[in-house]
């Protein structure tokens, strides 16, 4: 192609980045929709907030809903689950923070962080492990928790990781309490 | 062997015809009848031909399966149940591909041992050793989506915990998760797009085994020596010889997968998928499909953190790590000598690596509590070891039994006590073994 044009680079070498640029970005604007497809569609996203009346839970008492295709907990605490929960050193835990949505991202693990002002003996969580996704059972484990009986990770009374392969804490999800016996999740 | 030129005659007008326009008879001919093969190959290179035919099997019934299958987590378990029931021979089509998917990597392991035992993989055949592995990549693929189908309650979970395993990557793992269920958990797109890929991905497979095939038709056999082929005396014919032998192996291995179709259907399949899937509830026990038991074992070894990496994403690193060994396979060997006839060391350590593989498989099918775990981590440190550490160091200070000249010599020798001399040579009259 230079034996036309000596100067370097030329004009044709512009003209060549500049089409192969063109053709670059063609290829992604037509790969992205290919790809936006599979992201959750509208139906999946509008399943975003559930209401649970708790009226009937005594502590003791767990029930679970559904909210984004995913069991969440609410479960009254006894008096001793609390304790046990309010009794843990920070430094024995695997995950140190509060996994709380309600709350900063950085906020400490204490007991009182992953339950709500007012509330300290509801837990409200996605009862998912955070190791790969199964469902833990609850009022089991060496903690009174939850243990999980796919690669036996274990949570305490307020859902944290003590043992096992899990890396996180349960997750707390976005809720409060609309009235005294009526929660609001997501 | 690429002999570089074609020994193919036409011998009718219209042969001649086709031959001038689109020589499609000359490659069959060349690649499935002249086709020179190594005179000394075992039944162990059977498996390439039962592979052929086990892909082809679960198309056919995959096909039909699909024309009877609805993908929707309301119907798809009743739509299964329906095939057994009601659908005339939907019992045995979907029992066939079942137990055809088991049985395909049945032959698939056998086939790759082969290859590690007797250096399949070395210099020149790394690539068609690579397109192996791919192969094998995608079969695993579509043998977990295959198996969410059924909509029970393995289904779901397994598809929770193998789509969970992105959720490990750093930073964009939780985006790919969402990408690939289409949701925030397991659910209806998920199955639809499941069900989409795993019509799709044995195609796919016939893709890369068509460029598997045509690697190894330039490149040519390996050989229970490990000898490349010198002369003509070497080889026979690909038919008859190698076709015979191949049609035998496929029958007897069709013997075992029709016994298991027809007496034993569901051994492989684990009860609480014959559950419909509940999202709920979290069988008491999760296991996979035993074709992945030895990598699931190997993802649940790593309980603990290892630096800034958390025990979750170093099982799922491991897991992946344990099947790109596979890949790196030619580079890590540093032996010159392919066979592990004439490796006495490697012969050794490969058993073990066989031992080993099957005792990840059996602790990969246990609950990972107590010693088991234990154990597992003491196995996968050793499946990693025997790649890593074995492969490269034993091609370094193993002294090797002498080799054959030629492997009409390894044959002739082999024979010697057997009585009377054998015709060398290609052509040898078929009632002589060749």
């Amino acid at each position: 192609m230079s034996a036309i044009d000596t100067q370097d680079p030329n004009r044709r070498d512009f003209l060549y980045v500049a089409t192969g640029m063109a053709a670059v970005v063609g290829a992604g604007a037509f790969a992205w929709p290919f790809i936006d497809q599979m992201r959750p569609d509208a139906s999946t996203l509008a399943l975003a907030s559930v209401e649970v009346d708790v009226a009937s839970l005594t502590p003791g008492m767990s029930l679970i809903v559904k909210w984004r295709g995913k069991p969440v907990v609410v479960r009254n605490r006894t008096e001793q689950e609390m304790k046990d929960g309010e009794a843990v050193n920070l430094a024995d835990l695997k995950d140190p923070i509060a996994r709380n949505a309600n709350l900063p991202a950085d906020a400490p693990a204490t007991d009182a962080n992953r339950t709500t002002p007012g509330k300290e003996a509801w837990m409200v969580m996605v009862q998912v492990c955070t190791h790969l996704g199964c469902i833990p059972l609850g009022q089991e484990g060496d903690f009174g928790g939850w243990f999980c009986p796919c690669h036996g990770s274990v949570y305490d009374t307020a859902g944290r990781i003590r043992q096992g392969p899990a890396p996180e804490n349960m997750a707390v999800p976005v809720f409060k309490f609309i009235s005294d016996t009526k929660i609001l999740i997501g | 062997m690429s002999e570089g030129h074609s020994t193919y005659t036409p011998k009718t007008g219209i042969e001649r015809w086709f031959d001038a326009r689109m020589p499609l008879p000359r490659l069959v001919y060349d690649s499935f009848i002249a086709y020179p093969v190594p005179r000394n190959l075992n039944y162990a290179w059977t498996f390439g031909g039962i592979l052929a035919i086990m892909l082809v099997a679960q198309i056919l019934t995959g096909i039909v399966l699909a024309m009877h299958y609805t993908a929707d987590t309301n119907l798809a378990f009743n739509s299964v149940e329906k095939i057994m029931r009601d659908v005339n021979s939907g019992w045995l089509l979907r029992y066939m591909h079942s137990n055809g998917a088991s049985f395909f990597f049945v032959a698939v392991y056998i086939h790759i041992f082969r290859g590690l035992y007797y250096g399949s993989y070395k210099a020149p055949r790394e690539l068609l050793w690579i397109l192996g592995c791919i192969i094998y990549l995608l079969m695993m693929a579509t043998g977990f989506m295959g198996y969410v189908l059924p909509w029970g309650q393995m289904s779901f979970w397994g598809a929770t915990v193998i789509t969970g395993f992105f959720s490990a990557i750093p930073l964009v793992g939780n985006w790919i998760q969402e990408l690939l269920l289409g949701g925030f958990a397991v659910d209806n797109p998920t199955l639809n797009r499941f069900f989409a890929l795993h019509y799709l991905l044995p195609f796919m497979i016939a893709g890369v085994v068509v460029l598997h095939v045509w690697a190894l038709h330039v490149v040519g056999q390996s050989n229970p020596t490990g000898i490349e082929v010198k002369s003509k005396t070497d080889t026979v014919a690909f038919t008859p010889y190698a076709t015979i032998k191949d049609a035998f192996g496929m029958i007897v291995f069709l013997f075992f997968f029709a016994y298991f179709v027809f007496y034993l259907p569901n051994f492989l399949g684990h009860p609480d998928n014959y559950t419909v899937a509940n999202p709920l509830k979290t069988p008491a026990h999760i296991v996979p499909e035993w074709y992945f038991l030895p990598f699931y074992a190997i993802l649940r070894a790593i309980t603990f953190n290892i630096g800034p990496i958390n025990s979750k994403l170093g099982g799922v690193l491991c897991m992946f790590g344990a099947i790109v060994m596979l890949f790196l396979v030619p580079w890590l060997d540093t032996s010159k000598v392919r066979s592990a006839v004439y490796r006495p060391w490697y012969k050794l350590f490969f058993w073990l690596f066989v031992a080993d593989a099957i005792l990840l498989g059996w602790l990969g099918s246990q609950p990972a509590e107590g010693s088991f775990v234990f154990m597992a981590q003491m196995a996968t440190l050793f499946y990693f070891a025997f790649f890593l550490i074995i492969l490269p160091v034993l091609g370094l200070i193993e002294t090797p039994r002498r080799l054959p000249n030629s492997i009409t010599e390894a044959v002739l020798e082999k024979n010697k006590g057997a009585g009377g001399g054998h015709p060398a040579g290609a052509n040898a009259a078929p009632e002589t073994k060749g």
